[in-house]
């Protein structure tokens, strides 16, 4: 196994020599992010990837790296299936092994024999490319691209290539971190190449000069900024200082959004850079509504009962937004029992102009009037909170619950919109999590980094003498916690289905979560908003845990 | 009655009355090799390998010891007991169990490939045998030490050239010997964690060679000037204790089969990984069990109820036993505690 040190030597001495072929370059730098323990590290792993990769490689590391992946062109079943004919074993030990690696991609590169054939010099490009040309090819045709270009590489690379085959790159590196060194490699600001990269541009098409220069003549109209996010403030709020600098707002519990219009056409970006403008047809209206050349930063919302006059509004739970999401199509039974809206509070772009190096003050005034201008009920402004000290805030913060708010947001007034999260002028003031004891009955192993360990619980309440299942969790716990409920797991399971142990109801946790909701799918009736493990309840047995009622009460104050 | 039995104790010979790792207390107890869950304290009488015997001492104190070179004949109340290299570790051995025509072979742990220290592991005929499953998944597929060991060097110098200490994470006994062997090039002072350097001693003691190397223990007495970039070879145990402070900036690399897969290395959180087992890989174990002839496998600690399985399907009539030896979960856990193996 390599290491970010080993690479730096290796490919130095290869830059003298011949130069590595791009698939390599490329495995090693997933296996050195992979493995690299330092921030520091994966950054230098990711320069030394800029500068020694060729630019059509680049190209689509970045796309990769931010999401980009060609569409799936393999049913994911056959590669399991070809992978299990070459290694000649069984199906189901075949299965007993992606148990225990978690990952099919690595468990496939683990699972085939050693490389029998030279590899002739090729670069991601070539391979990425090659893939998408075979798309409307048949399936004997891929099998013989595929299988052949297993046996001429090493595990490694076998585990890039089937990860750009099987799915998502999550590789141990974020999207900011890969621009931040694209930024150092180009000396560019990592705001101007967030932006860059950002939008819509297709791999296969764009050279790395024109996805980096400023000047290029093919303008994509839909590109959006990227988000300034906020981080949740810790502390009592005066160590803000003075609370007159600081501008408040509800945060909203829904998904983060952008609104672009350019070139008389509308864009919905949601965090995480998908386009979603076919999803909510509500904000079709907007194209006609707002002026040219604008970008706005909101909440993507489930709402109701907005009134233009008074900008007052219903914000409905989130899990009736969580119905839209995930639909292709929108059905018109969709649209009335899950409204849709924007509640707007920044304003990026005005005019075509970038606003985002205004202060927030500035920024406001204008968007307030556009919101006026527009004057649609499915566009609302996000109100400020009057308040005049941190105490009166605190008081209304704690009132958050009764209109679906998670908190509070303060953001400078002063201040500009910046790039990812930063600390400093955004931070969210967020309710304390509701919470239940409960006790674990079931685990199941986790994935990635603990692919080995009991780490995915399942959580009971009492029902009388019985124990409704109502919940999973799987973060919350330090490592050497999650150790002791692993070997804990391992002692006393009672029953084994697949991956899944019943354990003997013993350990009693405190779940918190955000929010609650009756759910037909549940066996509780009721379906929790973001649960996790708040602590390990040692001192508790398992009949102190709460009861099917306490959650039903919980669901009656909170859940409408 | 089957000549070796699977009871509460551990493997029992009914016929010899004695045990073979027994887990729980007896008069009569023979051990495989000097790992803590094979060799457990409390036996009035214990028969080892020759150089077990002085790995048994360091751990266990001073009992009754008896030994055995390997091929070596006993007979206890009329059973014919010897011992064979398991190449696992320095003295492993399997057992084997000869009582009216039958042969049983327990091999304990066990590899196939000679390490150049443990002794190459002897395949012995049997009608039965025990074999271990710890790596009994066809993912695991070692590469030659040879690799593996030019990778640790490698990923030295690396760290040499970035002015960072080396500390490598081994089990005392058995890793931490062979790791010796990778780093017998390097022309300088090798540092040993106190129960590294411990077991290091007891070993020189007993006469076994072990590759020249300068050995030294780091005490708090070190100057930390004599640690930069040094070489450290540390147990389990001390991956992550505030002990590592002393050899900063450093990097720290372990050795475990385990290491063969990504979500390992990532959750131990480590920046060198190397994948040098003292467990059988897939290959090793189907082969050993296939040069045995042997018509029944009872398959002990690891994947055995997946192993198992497979050899049923492949026509070796087998079943599992469930042992108190380090199981596939429970090793992955014990490897950051060094009192486990």
């Amino acid at each position: 196994m390599l290491t970010a040190k080993d690479e730096h030597i290796i490919i130095d001495e290869s830059s003298q020599q011949d130069a590595k072929d791009g698939m390599a370059l490329f495995s090693e730098l997933v296996t050195s992010l992979g493995s690299a323990t330092k921030t520091l590290e994966k950054q230098d792993a990711l320069i030394n990837y800029f500068s020694l990769a060729d630019d059509k490689d680049k190209v689509w590391m970045i796309a990769l790296f931010s999401g980009r992946r060609p569409r799936r062109l393999i049913n994911s079943s056959l590669l399991p299936q070809w992978c299990i004919e070459i290694r000649n074993i069984p199906g189901w030990l075949f299965s007993e092994c992606y148990g225990s690696v978690g990952d099919m991609a690595e468990t496939i590169a683990l699972l085939l024999p050693e490389a029998t054939e030279e590899k002739k010099q090729s670069s991601l490009s070539y391979y990425i490319e090659k893939l998408v040309s075979l798309e409307k090819e048949n399936e004997f045709i891929k099998k013989d691209f595929i299988t052949g270009c297993w046996r001429t590489m090493n595990k490694d690379e076998r585990f890039v290539f089937n990860k750009l085959l099987t799915g998502n790159f999550r590789i141990g590196v974020s999207q900011k971190q890969m621009v931040n060194a694209l930024a150092k490699t180009v000396k560019r600001e990592p705001s101007v190449i967030a932006h860059r990269i950002s939008g819509n541009w297709d791999p296969i098409t764009t050279s790395f000069d024109e996805l980096l220069n400023e000047n290029v003549s093919i303008i994509d109209y839909s590109k959006p900024y990227p988000f300034y996010l906020a981080y949740a403030l810790e502390e009592n709020p005066e160590t803000l200082g003075d609370a007159n600098e600081w501008q408040a707002e509800w945060k909203w519990d829904g998904i983060r959004g952008e609104i672009i219009k350019r070139n008389n056409q509308l864009f919905v970006w949601s965090r995480g850079e998908e386009l979603m403008t076919e999803k909510f047809p509500e904000y079709y209206i907007l194209q006609n509504k707002l002026p040219e050349g604008v970008a706005l930063d909101g909440e993507i919302i489930s709402l109701t009962n907005a009134n233009v006059e008074t900008n007052e509004f219903t914000i409905l739970p989130f899990a009736l937004l969580q119905t839209r999401i995930g639909r292709k199509n929108v059905t018109a039974k969709q649209l009335k029992e899950s409204p849709v809206g924007f509640v707007a509070y920044d304003l990026l772009e005005f005019e075509g102009e970038d606003f985002r190096n205004k202060t927030l003050e500035e920024r406001r005034i204008i968007l307030e009037k556009i919101i006026a201008d527009a004057n649609e009920p499915v566009l609302r402004l996000s109100p400020i909170i009057n308040y005049n000290n941190w105490d009166e805030l605190a008081a209304t913060r704690a009132t958050s619950r009764d209109i679906n708010a998670e908190g509070i947001m303060l953001k400078r007034k002063a201040s500009i919109y910046q790039v990812g999260r930063k600390v400093g002028d955004w931070w969210k003031w967020k309710i304390d999590p509701l919470t239940i004891d409960a006790v674990m009955i079931y685990a199941a192993k986790g994935s990635g980094r603990r692919s080995t360990l009991y780490t995915d619980y399942t959580f009971a309440v009492k029902d009388d003498n019985k124990l409704i299942p109502f919940t999973k969790a799987y973060s919350g716990l330090t490592d050497k916690e999650f150790a002791q409920v692993d070997a804990f797991v391992k002692r006393n399971s009672l029953e084994k289905f697949g991956p899944v142990r019943t354990v003997k109801p013993e350990l009693v946790f405190e779940i918190a979560f955000e929010g609650i909701a009756a759910s037909k799918r549940h066996k509780s009736g009721v379906a929790l908003r973001f649960p996790r493990i708040k602590r390990w309840r040692k001192d508790k047995k398992t009949d102190e845990i709460n009861t099917l009622d306490d959650l039903k009460k919980m669901l009656e104050v909170y859940g409408k | 009655m089957q000549l070796i039995e699977f009871t509460d104790k551990g493997l029992f010979c009914r016929a010899g009355n004695f045990y073979i790792d027994p887990w729980k207390p007896v008069d009569y107890a023979i051990i495989t090799h000097a790992h803590s869950d094979h060799a457990k304290f409390g036996n009035e009488n214990y028969l080892c390998h020759t150089l077990t015997k002085p790995l048994l001492q360091a751990r266990l104190g001073n009992n009754n010891y008896e030994t055995l070179e390997w091929n070596e004949t006993k007979f206890i109340n009329g059973v014919k007991v010897s011992l064979h290299p398991a190449g696992h570790i320095i003295g492993s051995s399997q057992i084997r169990v000869e009582h009216n025509n039958e042969v049983w072979v327990a091999s304990g742990d066990y590899k196939v490939a000679n390490d150049g220290l443990s002794g190459e592991f002897e395949p012995v005929k049997c009608n039965a045998f025990i074999t271990e499953s710890t790596f009994g998944l066809p993912i695991y597929c070692w590469k030659n030490q040879e690799e593996i060991f030019e990778n640790m060097r490698n990923w030295i110098l690396a760290n040499k050239a970035l002015n960072k200490a080396s500390i490598i994470i081994a089990y005392s006994l058995g890793k931490a010997q062979r790791v010796l062997k990778a780093l017998e090039d390097f022309d300088e002072t090798i540092y040993m964690h106190g129960a590294t350097y411990n077991m290091h001693q007891a070993l020189i003691n007993a006469n076994i060679p072990l590759p020249k190397i300068n050995a030294e223990r780091v005490t708090p007495e070190t100057p930390k000037e004599k640690l930069k970039e040094c070489i450290v070879i540390a147990p389990p145990g001390a991956d992550g204790s505030p002990w590592l402070k002393k050899f900063s900036p450093y990097a720290i690399g372990a050795c475990s089969g385990w290491m063969q897969v990504r979500g390992n290395v990532r959750r131990k959180n480590v920046d060198g990984a190397f994948a040098l087992s003292d467990h059988g890989d897939w290959n090793g174990l189907l082969c050993a069990i296939k040069e045995t002839q042997a018509e029944k496998v009872y398959v002990t600690h690891g994947y055995q109820s997946v192993f198992s399985r497979y050899l049923n399907e492949q026509g070796i009539w087998s079943a599992e036993v469930k042992t108190e030896y380090g199981t596939e979960d429970k090793e992955v856990v014990a490897e950051t505690s060094e009192e486990k193996k």
